[in-house]
């Protein structure tokens, strides 16, 4: 084995990591336009075994990891997730599953919760099952009234989320009515991340500032009108509120990635940058790839900051946005986010959001194939 | 503040967790956390020991009478009444 390269020293040795999101497939009976899973998907062939996952979860709890969150794809293509949920829960972890609720009968559902699965969050594309369906490319909406009732039989806490964009900012009355009606304990309104395959489908996607400001003051209305009774989540649109998102918190400050085939990640959406040189689980330890590994330690703290965020009082606030969106828009990484009104690159931005705006007659959804 | 007499309302229900809201102790924090869906509250001090007491079983009364009786000079009486109300409006207890 060769040594590995030395990486940065971070300003201070990072504290221990709180969640992990444990990307058990690529693989989705759903082909969402807004998926942000990369363009290019693990094959089934190339997951890790049950056994790998836990010990990746029995490493996760030793190192300080309190929730992982089940995901994908569809976690439930795979066949063992009760053995898996079985695995995490006995490592510790708080255990979500995280779905679109094909697959989700009542068995199944009986047998994750006797494994010891603890919470549900299910996705929901639009109120209006003949538009969901069309946003979800697949049949999926009386899968996902059927999950929702029996998540709800079951006893488990109930979150729906809900990825907004163009076709369905619109009708946020009727998602959130819909989550009320499925019973849902907290509702998320996730803005979409232009990453992976929906950086295909952005200009379809995008939605127009108007758009914007409309569901944002249906937001504060419904956050009014329920109290605190129901968790209302906004996750915000940054590019056109021109505000770079706190991505995961700050790089390797909160949370792990593992993907199907074992790389792990600061964020789901790292793998796509250059010269990360992403560690694997199979090779090394969970706890050395969080402290000491070049992945981890890459955009770690405020050093590898550029201007005008070094000197910026928003800084502690963004961690410096999304290192992603600013290589998927300016070919560098270590570019402020343009998504920020004080970056340098923000023109570029501007443009996209320009164009939603003039866009009468936005482009249909490009579609990915499945996963072999 | 004077405390609640043992027969109102606020000391005769019987705390226990709410669905989805488990009680660990960190070993690698070393500290007691409240882990919910999407949430994690880290407790204070004393707090995990007091949640440890609440089983469905034992109402309020009970519960400051054990904490009492291992924290003599401590204001239970006072303070922990009020502090399992919060975490029901919470919706962390039930």
């Amino acid at each position: 084995m060769t040594a590995p390269p030395a990486p940065p020293t971070p300003p201070h040795p990072p504290g221990p990591p709180w969640a992990l999101l444990a990307e058990l497939t690529h693989a989705c009976p759903l082909r969402c336009g807004y998926c942000s899973n990369p363009v290019e998907l693990v094959s089934r062939s190339g997951e890790l075994s049950t056994e790998q996952w836990s010990e990746v979860f029995r490493q996760a709890g030793a190192l300080g990891v309190v929730h992982t969150h089940l995901s994908g794809g569809e976690p439930l293509l795979r066949r063992d997730l009760p053995d898996l949920v079985a695995a995490a829960d006995g490592a510790g972890l708080y255990t979500q599953l995280v779905t679109s609720g094909v697959g989700l009968g009542e068995r199944r559902l009986a047998e994750l919760n006797g494994a010891g699965l603890r919470s549900v969050q299910l996705s929901v594309q639009h109120a209006d099952r003949v538009t969901a369906e069309r946003i979800a490319g697949a049949r999926s909406f009386t899968a996902k009234e059927r999950a929702a009732r029996l998540i709800r039989e079951a006893g488990l806490p109930l979150g729906v989320n809900a990825v907004l964009h163009r076709g369905n900012l619109d009708d946020l009355d009727g998602l959130i009515r819909l989550a009320l009606d499925w019973g849902a304990d907290r509702i998320e309104l996730a803005n979409t991340q232009y990453h992976g395959w929906a950086a295909r489908n952005r200009a379809g996607l995008l939605p127009t500032p108007a758009q914007v400001e409309r569901a944002r003051a249906r937001v504060a209305r419904w956050r009014e009108r329920l109290g605190g009774t129901l968790e209302l989540v906004w996750v915000a649109p940054d590019l056109v509120d021109a505000t770079a998102k706190p991505c995961m918190g700050g790089w390797g400050a909160v949370s792990l990635t593992v993907a199907p085939d074992g790389t792990v990640l600061p964020c789901p959406a790292a793998g796509t940058l250059p010269g990360l040189d992403p560690p694997n689980v199979t090779h090394r330890e969970l706890a050395w790839i969080w402290r000491e590994s070049r992945a981890f330690n890459a955009f770690r703290g405020e050093s590898w900051m550029p201007e005008p965020c070094r000197g910026c009082a928003l800084r502690t606030v963004d961690h410096g946005g999304c290192r992603c969106q600013a290589y998927a828009l300016t070919g560098d990484a270590t570019r402020t986010d343009p998504a920020c009104r004080h970056a340098p690159d923000h023109p570029l931005v501007e443009a996209l959001v320009q164009g939603a705006a003039d866009c009468a007659d936005p482009p249909a959804y490009v579609y990915r194939g499945g996963v072999r | 503040m004077t405390a609640a007499s043992p027969a109102s309302p606020a000391m005769s229900w019987r705390p226990v967790l709410a669905r989805g809201v488990v009680l660990r102790h960190d070993r690698v924090r070393g500290t007691d956390l409240l882990l919910l869906p999407e949430r994690v509250v880290v407790l204070d001090g004393s707090a995990g020991g007091v949640l440890r007491l609440c089983d469905g079983v034992r109402d309020v009364a009970a519960v400051v009478t054990e904490l009492a009786v291992r924290h003599p000079a401590a204001p239970v009486a006072a303070e922990v009444p009020e502090f399992l109300n919060r975490l029901r409006k919470e919706g962390w207890l039930r």
